[in-house]
């Protein structure tokens, strides 16, 4: 049955991710923060973040979109959270090479933790988009700063 | 009629999707081709290619006479008066945003141009922006508590300042067929423009543009069995005599000096370039395919269908339908509770069924509804009640996935 291959793509922890996630709400003393549309499909994420001393203090987003989507931003929390902006900016870019089946390194497999696993989402190209709004997000902020 | 028959004119139907037989629920966004109108576009370039309107070889001849006759044919196809009230040009989109834009001068810094909250964006942004370039006001006409056209509504915002009023025949999302005849008189009343948006009418029920006294009617190939890249604009020839082209250049010309230029007439003023001749050639073919049912048995066969999944769907425990729940052309745009449309396609998808999920470029009819995006199944000709046994049979699948976990898939 065709429905089968779903675990592939929505695994324990990607379905957790999505029902209880991480680092959801407002992050009243962000230091930037962007608001992205999915235009294709009409998702949304607002990510605000706190950069001190070139370090990712925290953040947090807000918004709506699918299970790929809210897990994807959930993990990604967890990633970038407490690392240098150049660190970050290294993981985003792994992150968006694994979601297109692009090979990374196994060090950045581990560093990117939980997000690991949405490498799966390169079998559903109609969902890669989803898996990587939340990156653009980051990426974006942290190419203004 | 025969839909199994039918669905042997359709090669692409025949084939397999994640290993699970094809059942293809997206005509809304584009229609599948049938073998008549493949073979027209394979003989067209095998026989007859040559451009048209500026050759005196033979093949120059075929092509012309097959290109005139594909506008003959859309003609009688939707009613026009005459053949020279159809323009061809690449899609509905193209065909509204002429239209704006040729009745820019028309249009004042204090007038009004009416549109409703269920139009997609092809019958919204170009107003928006037409209304931005006059100093116009956009107003939007609401929906009723059934989800349809809220004509008290109407009424109030179609008034002696609107110049032109800008509807959809059919809703790509709620599935209802518009009063174009109240509306219409309504525009009438007060010497507006009736532009009507066919996109998801012309291909499914019949149209008679002078029975709706639509001033313009534009409407899409793609979504009608013809290929991609090749729309329709119909105009009133009063209307278009007052339309100044769009794009200039080679075809549309009747005299060039150095310094000034005169046009043909209409339509081929607004033909500018080699036009889609393959396109429309393909289109007179999937007229010629519609009409051996004929509109009137195609529009029966999916409200009779529609009538069949209408209440399997309801039956669904958290499943929402949009719009008026008793009578839907084959539109049907719905949301299951807890469950984001995307991975609900994903899953369908999967299982076979291909399915729109998005906000179908009408985002403020998802506002107005309150959501970000819909799942939307939508019926065609070639689809049987079988069809529908797979979406409702992947739907209750899909559901027990995402409830219950991966476990019990």
């Amino acid at each position: 049955m065709g429905l089968s291959k779903l675990n592939y793509l929505y695994r324990t922890l990607v379905l957790e991710h999505a029902s209880h996630p991480h680092h959801q709400g407002k992050l009243l003393d962000a230091t930037a923060q962007i608001t992205l549309h999915n235009p294709t499909c009409g998702d949304t994420i607002n990510l605000a973040v706190r950069i001190d001393d070139d370090k990712i203090s925290d953040l947090k987003f807000t918004g709506s979109g699918c299970t790929i989507s809210q897990a994807s931003a959930s993990m990604m929390g967890d990633v970038l959270i407490g690392k240098s902006v150049s660190d970050a900016q290294q993981l985003i870019q792994a992150f968006s090479n694994l979601v297109i089946g692009q090979k990374i390194s196994a060090q950045a497999q581990e560093q990117l933790q939980d997000a690991a696993i949405l490498g799966s989402v390169a079998q559903f190209p109609a969902r890669i988009k989803c898996a990587a709004l939340a990156w653009h997000a980051a990426q974006a902020i942290l190419e203004e700063n | 009629m025969d839909i199994e028959s039918i669905k042997q004119d359709f090669p692409i139907l025949k084939q397999r999707v994640n290993d699970e037989p094809l059942t293809y629920l997206d005509s809304a966004a584009t229609a599948q081709m049938p073998t008549p109108v493949l073979k027209a576009i394979e003989h067209y370039y095998q026989h007859d290619h040559a451009n048209v309107h500026r050759g005196t070889h033979t093949l120059a001849q075929r092509a012309t006479a097959a290109y005139e006759t594909a506008r003959q044919k859309t003609a009688a196809f939707i009613n026009a008066s005459q053949a020279e009230e159809i323009v061809f040009t690449r899609s509905t989109t193209e065909s509204i945003n002429w239209i704006a834009q040729g009745l820019s001068e028309l249009i004042k810094p204090n007038d009004a141009i009416v549109v409703t909250i269920m139009e997609h964006h092809s019958n919204l942004v170009p107003w928006q922006q037409l209304a931005k370039r006059t100093g116009a006001e956009l107003r939007l006409v609401g929906l009723n508590d059934r989800q349809e056209l809220d004509l008290n509504d109407a009424a109030r915002k179609i008034d002696s300042r609107t110049k032109v009023v800008a509807i959809a025949h059919v809703s790509n999302v709620l599935g209802v067929v518009n009063p174009i005849l109240k509306i219409g008189a309504m525009a009438h009343q007060v010497g507006a423009c009736l532009v009507v948006d066919g996109a998801q009418a012309a291909p499914h029920l019949p149209v008679d543009v002078q029975a709706l006294d639509a001033d313009f009617y534009a409407f899409s190939g793609h979504k009608m069995m013809a290929p991609t890249g090749i729309g329709v604009l119909y105009g009133k020839m009063a209307w278009l005599n007052r339309l100044c082209p769009s794009q200039f250049g080679g075809e549309m010309i009747d005299q060039v000096a150095q310094q000034t230029a005169t046009f043909k007439p209409v339509p081929w003023r607004f033909e500018a370039g080699t036009p889609n001749i393959s396109g429309a050639i393909a289109l007179g073919a999937a007229i010629d395919y519609l009409s051996q049912f004929g509109m009137r048995a195609i529009a029966e066969h999916e409200q009779e269908l529609a009538a069949y999944a209408i209440p399997k769907l309801l039956a669904i425990d958290g499943l929402t339908l949009y719009g008026p729940q008793d009578r839907h052309t084959g539109v049907l745009a719905f949301n299951l509770a807890g469950i984001h449309p995307h991975d609900a396609a994903t899953a369908l998808d999967l299982e076979g069924v291909a399915v729109r999920a998005g906000h179908h470029c009408a985002q403020p009819l998802m506002d107005y509804l309150g959501v970000n995006a819909t799942l939307r199944a939508s019926l065609y000709l070639y689809n049987d009640q079988k069809d529908v046994d797979r979406l409702i049979d992947a739907i209750k699948a899909t559901k027990e996935f995402f409830e219950n976990g991966f476990e019990q898939a």
